[in-house]
């Protein structure tokens, strides 16, 4: 893949240059979103296909060159309700090329293990002697003839990681798995010349298809969380409306923008770069930056964050910094290097590898030696030595974590948690403290209504209807409010938004207004309501929003404190907002108002008192602290780079995933830990036989067969049991 | 024993031709968007009918 956003080609429509661009979607859900996407575009003339991409949430569109610029193909898709971007190079990667070549490997290896199984049952049948060894010869050769193209393909991905961490001088698991693999080949073939029984082409392919199998999945998992954080990232890649020196607005790319250009904000958008406030007043919703849910009065003058929301009317915005000065920018910064420190961590299987597979080896060794010393020749030595290395070839080693991993991480993206980094579970196995951000993260990070059932349905209702077209979260929440009371929703015309009060609307009757209290004619001191809606008729109604707690928080922390786990709260917001939150759920620490670069420092003061903390965020300002901290979660409500900085994403309005995902790590790991258990009792009983020359190779094949079908037997309990977090 | 010069190369060859559909499908794009193929099946309209404009 060359990373080019837009693939030419010559070909097609009588010679006519034609260029394909992906744009990702992301509101296309189902079929019906589907096809309204791909006629959206095919109605453009000049648009050749488009191809929609339901489970990337992408789409693909080939147009003639020069006819059709992007813009145009996101415009039709907006006009047809979707939300569209083009991607960049850098986030695009074609959704499933990584696993299509697994997925290849992993059907040839399929095919060889299926024909050798053929063959191999019917020479172990006829064990009784009623085959003839010149049958039993044409049999192994014909094993032979698929088996060794099949191992050299399928084979790769293993050799290529062993390769890679023998030239770095360390061990990974895939050292042995090669090892084995490869002397199981060569003996067999070896033993085919010879004429002998020993011949182990099926153990090899069918080690290698199961591998495989579980390597495909484990991927897949990833590539799929991976793409739509991609997509996320796409969706809010931002542009900027720059209104150029001869007072024309233009679209411009947000990193095309330069200090002093003056960039108009509609309302409902992000700022593209940090800046003054040149013209209009309004609220912003600085959430993402500071985890403060209350939206912040803005007047001209006031200092805007690039990635925070323009609430209000339009603002016109004198850029301070380019897109890469941007506080935004300085975030993902301090992220990428918290990212690097935490590459080093060394995953269970490859720490198992750095012990197994010098002991293998010796013993190898030592069979070989011993044998050539007590007389056998090097033939016979030889031959003992690597059954040896073919008894431990680590068929259930190597399958004892990824069929773990991968039962475990089903289950959770059942549960709606995406589990994204490869090592993620074992990190949250390891976990002894977890740190929560308060916005957003214990709450819900949006106003709720508090007192809905105080006031009027009517009422409600009708200032339900007169919010409606507003992206305010104060009147999205009364919309929501209005809704899960199924009162009706009326949409109603004249509605005028005055920045930074509220919503005005003239009826027949007189002057409609909701908005701020004071705006629409309460007094001070009586100011206790968040809202006010004043009817035709001068009635007052006063409405109480807050950013609510997500509604299993309280049951979810006492779990954890019960699994005697240590909470924190480290939040950007407010002392007493945080206190309050904190006393709520029984938890002491709390820090308040804390920069980025402090909570980082208070994440490294706990490792450095040997605590392994989980960090539960969802803000941009969470994100450096996310991958600083030695696990992560992130919520899917969460800012796009928290998530890409998150181990895993979980779904939904509750709190409980993050102890179902603690649960289900340490019960991973436990797993882990008694198939590794199981992998060395069966290595223990076999191997002193095998040294002795004793192993028969029917007994060896059962043995090992059925060492592997224990490991993944006890992996696949993890489905379906009951897991508590203790 | 003539048996398996016949037998082994049948199986030897439907497992061929099961491999070699199951990298055409591959390459062809049918695992690309296992979602969206199942939500296709369920569109009344086909290609043809799409250009023709709807018909009821």
């Amino acid at each position: 893949m060359d990373g080019a956003m837009t693939e030419m080609s010559a070909a097609g429509d009588g010679g006519l240059r034609l260029a394909t661009t992906t744009l990702a979607v992301g509101n296309m859900h189902c079929g019906g979103c589907m096809r309204k996407v791909e006629t959206a575009l095919s109605a453009i003339p000049g648009v050749v296909s488009a191809r929609a991409h339901l489970s990337a949430k992408r789409v693909s569109a080939t147009y003639r060159l020069g006819e059709v610029p992007a813009t145009q193909l996101i415009e039709a898709l907006e006009r047809a309700g979707f939300v569209a971007a083009e991607l960049t190079p850098a986030n695009l990667k074609k959704p499933n090329a990584p696993d299509q070549d697994l997925l290849r490997r992993l059907g040839v290896a399929g095919f060889a293990a299926a024909n050798i199984m053929l063959l191999s049952v019917s020479v172990w049948s006829s064990r009784g002697g009623d085959m003839s060894p010149s049958i039993q010869s044409l049999f192994h050769w014909l094993s032979a003839l698929i088996a060794l193209p099949a191992i050299a393909y399928a084979g790769v991905p293993f050799f290529r990681s062993a390769a890679a961490a023998l030239a770095l001088r360390r061990v990974n698991m895939d050292v042995p798995i090669s090892l084995g693999v490869t002397l199981a080949t060569l003996m067999s073939v070896y033993q085919s010349v010879r004429g002998t029984e020993q011949v182990y082409f099926d153990a090899a392919i069918t080690l290698l298809f199961f591998l495989l199998l579980g390597r495909f999945l484990d991927q897949r998992m990833r590539v799929k969380a991976a793409g739509a954080a991609a997509n996320l990232l796409g969706l809010t890649a931002a542009s900027a409306t720059v209104l150029r020196h001869d007072g024309v607005l233009e679209r411009i790319s947000a990193s095309a923008v330069v200090p002093g250009m003056r960039i108009l904000t509609a309302a409902g958008e992000r700022f593209a770069v940090d800046g003054k406030l040149l013209q209009g007043t309004g609220d912003v919703d600085q959430s993402l930056i500071t985890g403060e849910s209350t939206p912040r009065r803005v007047v001209p003058g006031a200092f805007l964050y690039a990635g925070t929301i323009n609430l209000s009317g339009p603002m016109f915005v004198e850029a301070a910094t380019s897109n890469e000065g941007t506080l935004l920018a300085e975030i993902a910064r301090l992220m990428a290097t918290a990212e690097q420190a935490r590459g080093r961590y060394v995953r269970l299987a490859d720490r198992a590898a750095r012990l197994y597979a010098p002991m293998v080896h010796a013993l190898g060794l030592l069979t070989f030696c011993g044998w050539l010393i007590a007389g056998a020749g090097w033939e016979g030595a030889l031959t003992a030595a690597i059954a040896v290395l073919i008894i431990t070839c680590p068929c259930a080693l190597a399958l004892a974590v990824p069929a773990v991993q991968v039962a475990a991480t089903s289950r959770l993206f059942a549960r709606g948690i995406l589990v994204k980094a490869a090592d993620a579970l074992e990190r949250f196995a390891e976990i002894d403290s977890v740190v929560f951000d308060k916005t957003g993260t214990l709450t819900l990070g949006r106003p709720s209504l508090l007192n809905a059932h105080r006031i009027e349905p009517t009422t409600l209702a009708a200032a339900a209807s007169l919010a409606a077209g507003s992206r305010h979260p104060y009147a999205r929440a009364l919309v929501r409010a209005a809704q899960d009371l199924d009162l009706p929703i009326r949409p109603v015309i004249g509605v005028a938004e005055i920045a930074g009060f509220g919503l005005e609307r003239q009826t027949p009757l007189g002057r409609e207004r909701l908005g701020a209290p004071d705006w629409c004619g309460i007094q001070d001191g009586k100011a206790t309501s968040t809202l006010c809606y004043r009817a035709a008729d001068g009635t007052l109604t006063g409405f109480t929003l807050a950013d609510q707690m997500r509604s299993d928080a309280a049951e979810a922390t006492r779990a954890l404190k019960a699994a005697g786990l240590a909470l924190e709260i480290l939040s950007g917001d407010g002392a007493s907002a945080v206190a309050q939150v904190g006393e709520a759920l029984q938890v002491e620490a709390c820090s308040a108002q804390l920069m980025p670069t402090q909570k980082i420092a208070r994440l490294q003061e706990l490792s450095g008192a040997g605590r392994k903390v989980l960090m539960v965020g969802d803000g941009l300002n969470d994100a450096p602290a996310l991958a600083t901290a030695h696990a992560s979660l992130s919520p899917a409500s969460a800012a796009d780079i928290s998530q890409t900085a998150a181990d895993a994403v979980f779904q939904g309005d509750a709190l409980f995933p993050v102890v179902e995902t603690l649960a289900v790590a340490r019960a991973a790991h436990r797993m882990a830990l008694q198939n590794f258990a199981i992998a060395l009792g069966y290595n223990l009983l076999f191997v002193p036989l095998a040294m002795a020359g004793h192993v028969t190779p029917l007994l060896a094949a059962i043995a090992m067969s059925c060492s592997s079908l224990a490991v993944t037997a006890n992996a696949l309990r993890l489905r379906t049991c009951k897991v508590t977090l203790t | 024993m003539t048996a398996l010069a016949w037998l082994i190369p049948c199986a030897l060859l439907l497992g061929l031709a099961g491999l070699a559909a199951f990298l055409w499908s591959l390459h062809s794009g049918q695992f690309d968007d296992l979602e969206g193929a199942g939500w296709r099946i369920l569109e009344d309209e086909d290609e043809e009918s799409r250009e023709r404009g709807p018909h009821r």
